[in-house]
């Protein structure tokens, strides 16, 4: 990830930035949060789902289980972003 | 925005920068519909321990949750209009 932390007051001097950095600026922003989001509702399904009885530690069933439920939450919304996407397809061509 | 003078190539710049931040605002907001859609459908559609794959029951259905969820909304958009539209008299 490109310019990700690095310092983004490019063009102080001229005291002007182009159209481009910022876009990707904001682009850069978006993405960030929108991992953000995916990791904060990730783990509180994930948490709820395989941790029954929070014990001392995670054991080893229990790591197996976050790692298999990242996955299908990954693929999960994978599906409804293509599914929210097709609707809203169909509901423009009915306009 | 004062002490600002901007000429016309400023202003184009301007008005271009402002259609690809709404595009771009556009994209975050879908974004944000899917993350929400699929925390109230995780909760409808994966039962039981975390598989290790998603079998095809799970994602019809993820996709008929999206598609009901969205046929909720604007069921109860309408009838809530008519029932402001009725009380209006």
């Amino acid at each position: 990830m490109d310019g990700f932390g690095s310092d983004f007051s490019s063009g102080a001097g001229s005291g002007k930035m182009d159209t481009g950095t910022i876009i990707e600026q904001v682009k850069v922003q978006i993405a960030v949060a929108n991992a953000q989001e995916l990791l904060q509702r990730m783990t509180d399904k994930c948490f709820k789902k395989c941790i029954c009885k929070p014990g001392s530690t995670l054991d080893n069933s229990e790591q197996k289980c976050i790692a298999m439920c990242m996955d299908r939450y990954m693929d999960a919304w994978n599906t409804v972003s293509c599914a929210y996407n097709s609707r809203l397809k169909r509901e423009r061509a009915r306009i | 925005m004062d002490g600002f003078d901007f000429n016309s190539s400023e202003k184009a710049d301007a008005s271009e920068l402002q259609r690809m931040i709404a595009i771009e605002q556009q994209k975050a907001q879908f974004q944000a519909q899917v993350h929400n859609f699929t925390e109230v459908c995780w909760d409808k559609c994966m039962d039981g321990g975390p598989s290790s794959k998603l079998d095809s029951r799970a994602e019809i259905c993820l996709v008929n949750c999206v598609d009901r969820f969205i046929d909720t909304t604007l069921s109860i958009t309408n009838r809530f209009t008519q029932m402001v539209q009725k009380g209006a008299h």
